[in-house]
């Protein structure tokens, strides 16, 4: 029978290198403005229920709530192994914070139907908040287990982790189904050269009606017939809507979250105010000198 | 039309009768907000065997300690904690409530506010109370919690607010807020809470469990020598360890560093780490982002070591030695032992 596996993924900006700039005036981020990569912990999660599929058999859905071009993270998904990948994307979850994010997600959860086990990466790396992961839980009133390292075992329904504490670690046991926040304690595979040649064609709707130059009526046909055969070669990206996961409007994007960003502040750095040592020897024995003697170093 | 306000709570965090040193840290910083606002200050104590612990937040300024001791919450565990703590803040609803950024903190926080529908702000930096006119309501709001937290990578400090209903929860990493002085005999009261939890409540079980004491204190440090990317390798990492120990100081580093794994996250300083304050900080091959200097910007002294000159750490040192480290390091050695 096999385990379903759901993985939660974030296609985030790459947070190296960010300026003033990558802010819009609302506070929200232009993520436009910087390259967007998987992010790193939801490649882990991702490897660790591949590796428990490998295990215990099943399968891997991997499912990511984002603009149209986080399909990006969801094909590389497909090249890594996934056996299916869902698009969570409407304008109306822009501008979310983790409580409305979570709301979201456990909807597309629910739409799934039965899953065993729930992975995500601990954090994602344009807010480290850690949140989503917990929240979700909550929502689908299932127990968590966070910072987990190591999936030792799953038997009778149970599932059993080694999980990181502040200090050292738990070995935890929880029945399934279970959501865990996984840490970076793995190396993703690479993507698979064959499966990166069959699965580049991999497509949402909207990519598909792109691609064909736009919802002509009369192509309605044909476009129909070019989903059926690409769900049949398992290239299809499941895409949905606020509507088609059946949210509550108020409870997403930026009416369903209660932290507002009150400003935005660029830091002004006043330079020129230290003392220039040159990185000479006469130089720094000048500054141990003046240490010393200021008793700041003994 | 002012309505009440409710009180400022601070969740304990506690592990074999001992209190998390971030726990505390929040006391003193809520004892700072509940002045502000006029309100009290309640602990959040939950535990097996732990009023012995009162005694210490009430000296540290904790007007009611909110106790609830039973075996099963004798570990942390984020079901039963969570149903613990929601019944509370249904029966008094705290006006705000801290709690520390640490792992367990940080997986009870946010399942907290998920059932409780609040907004929940990660890692801030710096907490005080202001009005805030909500746009979209186009009301304004007194005596709100600013939630002030570096964001995104870049030089950008976000002021963040939650503009629905209390309470407003915030979670904060160890020793970014100062410790007060602790009045020994200052009074306060206790309160039982009568802990309800059912078999289904605690489904996680802890099969084994392995703790010990941190090996670092950088809070406590008074000399840190921290090293950054710009250490290059493993290798390189390894002369800011040779140069801590021949100088007696301790090591840390920045994120990028830890991130790269030359060294474990103990060491980490910076918003996502541990902050300190010691006499003298000595950064190697540390650019200085905002969320590394919001970590260890209140140092007395601090010298960057950088082959860059526009390297933004430079802004807050007090001296600065544009070279290249690994010359400047040995210098500073033999500088160091020709003194002594």
């Amino acid at each position: 029978m096999g385990l379903t596996i759901l993985v939660f993924a974030k296609q985030v900006p790459d947070t190296k290198n960010v300026t003033g700039k990558a802010m819009k005036d609302d506070g929200t981020v232009n993520r436009a403005a910087l390259p967007a990569i998987f992010n790193p912990e939801d490649l882990n999660a991702l490897e660790m229920a591949l590796e428990l599929r490998g295990r215990f058999g099943g399968k891997v859905i991997v499912a990511t709530m984002g603009p149209p071009t986080a399909a990006n993270i969801l094909r590389h998904a497909l090249y890594m192994g996934a056996d299916e990948t869902i698009l969570i994307t409407d304008r109306k979850f822009a501008g979310a914070d983790t409580l409305a994010t979570s709301y979201t997600l456990s909807c597309a959860a629910k739409k799934v139907g039965t899953f065993d086990v729930i992975l995500c990466g601990r954090q994602a790396i344009d807010g480290d908040t850690a949140q989503v992961g917990p929240q979700l839980a909550e929502k689908l009133d299932i127990p968590q287990l966070t910072y987990v390292e190591e999936i030792r075992d799953v038997k009778g329904g149970k599932l059993r982790a080694k999980c990181q504490i502040d200090g050292g670690f738990e070995v935890v046991e929880t029945p399934l189904p279970a959501l865990l926040t996984v840490i970076d304690a793995n190396t993703p595979r690479p993507a698979g050269a064959k499966r990166l040649m069959q699965y580049k064609k991999a497509v949402t709707r909207s990519e598909l009606l792109a691609k064909s130059g736009g919802a002509d009526y009369e192509d309605a046909n044909r476009l129909a017939e070019e989903e059926k055969r690409l769900k049949k070669s398992n290239l299809w990206i499941h895409e949905w809507s606020a509507a088609d996961i059946g949210a509550d409007p108020n409870r997403i994007g930026l009416p369903g979250s209660p932290t507002k960003v009150k400003n935005i502040q660029s830091v002004v750095l006043a330079g020129g105010t230290y003392k220039d040592i040159p990185p000479t020897e006469d130089g720094i024995k000048g500054l141990v000198h003046d240490l010393v003697a200021e008793h700041i170093l003994s | 039309m002012s309505k009440k306000i409710g009180n400022v709570w601070v969740f304990i965090e506690q592990d074999g009768g001992k209190i998390a040193d971030v726990s505390l840290e929040l006391v003193c910083k809520g004892r700072e907000l509940a002045d502000t606002l006029g309100t009290k200050v309640e602990a959040l104590l939950l535990g097996h065997n732990v009023k012995g612990l009162c005694p210490t937040l009430h000296s540290l300024g904790v007007d009611n300690v909110f106790l609830a001791e039973d075996p099963r919450l004798n570990q942390y565990s984020p079901i039963p904690y969570t149903k613990v703590i929601i019944e509370q803040i249904k029966k008094h609803k705290p006006n705000i409530i801290l709690f520390g950024a640490t792992v367990a903190g940080r997986s009870l926080a946010p399942r907290v506010a998920s059932k409780q529908l609040a907004g929940l702000t990660a890692d801030c930096t710096e907490l005080r109370i202001d009005s805030f006119e909500d746009k979209a309501s186009g009301q304004t709001l007194p005596n709100k919690l600013m939630q002030i937290r570096p964001a995104f990578g870049g030089n950008i400090i976000a002021t963040i607010v939650n503009s629905w209903d209390d309470p407003q929860m915030v979670t904060v990493r160890e020793g970014v807020m100062k410790m007060s002085e602790a009045k020994p005999g200052r009074k306060g009261d206790v309160t039982a809470i009568k802990v309800e939890l059912d078999e289904a409540d605690c489904l996680l079980q802890i099969i084994e469990r392995f703790k010990e004491e941190k090996s670092v204190n950088l809070k406590g440090a008074q000399i840190i020598v921290s090293g950054g990317y710009g250490m290059g390798s493993k290798d390189g990492f390894a002369l800011v360890k040779k140069f801590a120990e021949a100088i007696g100081a301790q090591v840390a580093a920045s994120r990028a560093a830890v991130d790269a794994g030359w060294i474990d996250h103990d060491h980490q300083v910076g918003q996502t780490g541990v902050t300190v304050r010691p006499r003298l900080y000595i950064a190697c091959g540390i650019s200085g982002s905002v969320q590394h200097r919001a970590g260890m910007a209140e140092s007395a002294k601090i010298i960057a070591i950088n082959h860059d000159p526009a390297a933004p750490i430079f802004s807050i040192a007090h001296y600065g030695i544009v070279g290249r480290v690994e010359d400047v390091l040995p210098k500073f050695v033999k500088a160091y032992k020709g003194h002594g």
